[in-house]
């Protein structure tokens, strides 16, 4: 991956000027760069990475594996459409394996997901079966470690 | 009461307690201190490496080694500085496996120097030629570089310090702590002025991996170099692996055999564990030590920048993990500015005249650490000097 975006999923925050003096480009080049990067939608947004947990201590998310029966023509497409739309979803990606849709749901708290599951999801045209797991820890996310004691361990001076 | 004094060898009594040792207990008497004076990589060992020491152990592969190393592993350090530098050594014969670059500088220097000897040692630089050089009964002669030729050893400084009594010069390039680095037509100046004298050369090349737009040369390149050098180089840096106490030197075989017996009385061999991992360090892990350079260099970009624009003077290093700015235009010395950082801003940075006198007037302030720490210890730093 370009370096420029690999600095950027570590960190959205440093400026064009920075983002110049680490990759050697110059701070124009930078900025076009992005310009284009936003423009093909490669970059898609800029967020902060949250520890839920921390944030709100009764946010529940939720990921569901979800079962379908492809359409012909469309496969899976029309129904992940569907399910995107709705503002709850936080992600839905296709997958290989025993279940085709992954979709991750945030709500504030175990009920109002569980609803949402048992009246929106399963009702769909095309869903087979859902089966729902509660987030109950987080470790890591956006490869950033979730808690605070990861301590260095090497002394403060050598030599 | 045993007056342990009298009776400790004067030379070991003579020797001086490192300069940073000082610092390191007054930083550990703070709270909230963020360092930016440490000389370890921050990365952890890559993962392939770890687990190979453990399937070792699982193995039961327990036992000394040979003393010179494990033969797999002695092949492959010669495979690889035959990559890297086309240089050929004998893996069976000319390779020693050691507890560190550390044990590799100490039985060079000590299979080598005889009372009054001098050896040149190309300062600022790492802590421990001198003290072992004394010990031995010889005598280090400083070579001062300067900022203004980017901290490289020059052929006239070299001339100018060579005597009848010289035997040996110690070249530590990547530099810790200035970053500076001897490309190919700084190397060659230095080996004409060694060409057709008998005064061997110890490079210390513990940094090789970590260089920055250009690649290493090491003075084993030049010309018949070779013959005259003893190469040192190791894990701790490049493959983020301090804690395994594992590095090498490869020298000729009638110079590795005489250090060879020093190792074998002194050591009987290098940890098994750790030279079981080296060997998957050498084999597989050439994407690692490519991705944590690739980090470095970002991070020393943003570093060199942030600090000649907050008035840190700092030429641009191209090598291992430190910067060296000046703080000349501050008015302290090197001591008076780190304690006062220490004590005004919890920020733990070296002095540079503990790396020798030729530091005076600059700092260490070393990169193996998150950008984000950086910027945070860099802040301070800018709110200190204003
Ligand atoms: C220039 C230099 N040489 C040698 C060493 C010793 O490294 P090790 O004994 O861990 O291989 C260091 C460590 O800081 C160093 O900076």
């Amino acid at each position: 991956m370009d370096s420029l975006l690999t600095l950027l999923k570590t960190n959205a925050r440093l400026t064009a000027d920075e983002l110049a003096t680490m990759t050697g480009l110059t701070a124009a080049e930078v900025a076009a760069k992005i310009v284009a990067y936003e423009k093909e939608g490669v970059i898609r947004g800029y967020k902060a990475i949250i520890n839920e947990e921390l944030a709100d201590k009764n946010a529940v998310t939720a990921f569901i594996e979800v079962k379908v029966a492809p359409k012909a023509e469309q496969g899976f497409d029309d129904l992940a459409k569907t399910i995107m739309s709705f503002d709850e979803v936080d992600s839905v990606t296709l997958m290989s394996g025993s279940f085709d849709l992954a979709v991750t749901l945030s709500g504030t708290d175990y009920k109002e997901i569980a609803l949402f599951v048992a009246r929106r999801l399963s009702t769909l045209e095309g869903v087979i079966s859902t089966s729902t797991h509660f987030v109950l820890k987080r470790y890591k996310e956006n490869g950033v470690l979730m808690d605070n004691d990861n301590v260095d361990e090497r002394s403060l001076m050598s030599p | 009461m045993i007056d342990y004094d009298k009776l400790i060898a004067d030379k070991c009594r003579e020797m001086k307690p490192s300069g940073i040792r000082r610092f390191f207990d007054l930083a550990n008497q703070r709270e909230g201190v963020i360092s930016l004076g440490v000389g370890e990589p921050d990365f952890q060992t890559p993962w392939n490496v770890r687990q190979a020491a453990i399937t070792s152990l699982e193995r039961g592969k327990t036992k000394y080694t040979a003393n010179s190393g494990l033969t797999e592993l002695k092949h492959a350090i010669a495979g690889k500085i035959k990559d890297q530098l086309g240089v050929s050594y004998n893996g069976d014969t000319e390779v020693i496996v050691t507890v560190g670059g550390s044990e590799g500088i100490d039985i060079a220097i000590r299979s080598l120097v005889n009372p009054g000897d001098e050896v040149l040692v190309v300062e600022p630089c790492f802590v421990c030629y001198s003290p072992i050089v004394s010990l031995c009964g010889g005598v280090p002669v400083p070579i001062a570089t300067r900022a203004e030729d980017d901290f490289r050893l020059t052929a006239a400084m070299l001339k100018e310090k060579i005597t009848d009594m010289t035997k040996l010069l110690i070249l530590p390039f990547p530099n810790n702590p200035t970053g500076a680095v001897m490309d190919r037509h700084d190397l060659e100046q230095i080996a004409e002025v060694l060409d057709g004298t008998d005064i061997l050369v110890l490079t210390d090349e513990i940094y090789s991996a970590l260089t920055y737009g250009g690649e290493h040369c090491s003075i084993v390149q030049i010309g018949d170099m070779q013959e005259r050098t003893i190469y040192v180089n190791g894990f701790s840096k490049a493959y983020s692996m301090t804690g395994w106490r594992l590095g090498y030197i490869a020298a000729p075989e009638p110079l590795a055999k005489q250090m060879l017996k020093i190792h074998q009385y002194a050591i009987m061999c290098s940890p098994t564990m750790s030279q079981y991992a080296a060997v998957e360090a050498l084999s597989a892990c050439d994407k690692d030590v490519e991705k944590m350079r690739r980090e470095y260099d970002q991070r020393r970009r943003w570093l060199v920048k942030a600090l000649n624009d907050i008035g840190l003077d700092c030429f641009e290093p191209r090598g291992a993990f430190y910067v060296f700015p000046s703080i000349k235009r501050t008015g302290m010395t090197s001591e008076e500015f780190c304690e006062r950082l220490l004590n005004e801003r919890d920020v733990a940075v070296v002095p540079g005249n503990a790396f020798g006198e030729s530091g005076e007037g600059f700092i260490r302030i070393s990169y193996a650490y998150s950008l984000k720490h950086i910027m945070t210890a860099v802040e301070r730093i800018e709110s200190f000097i204003k």
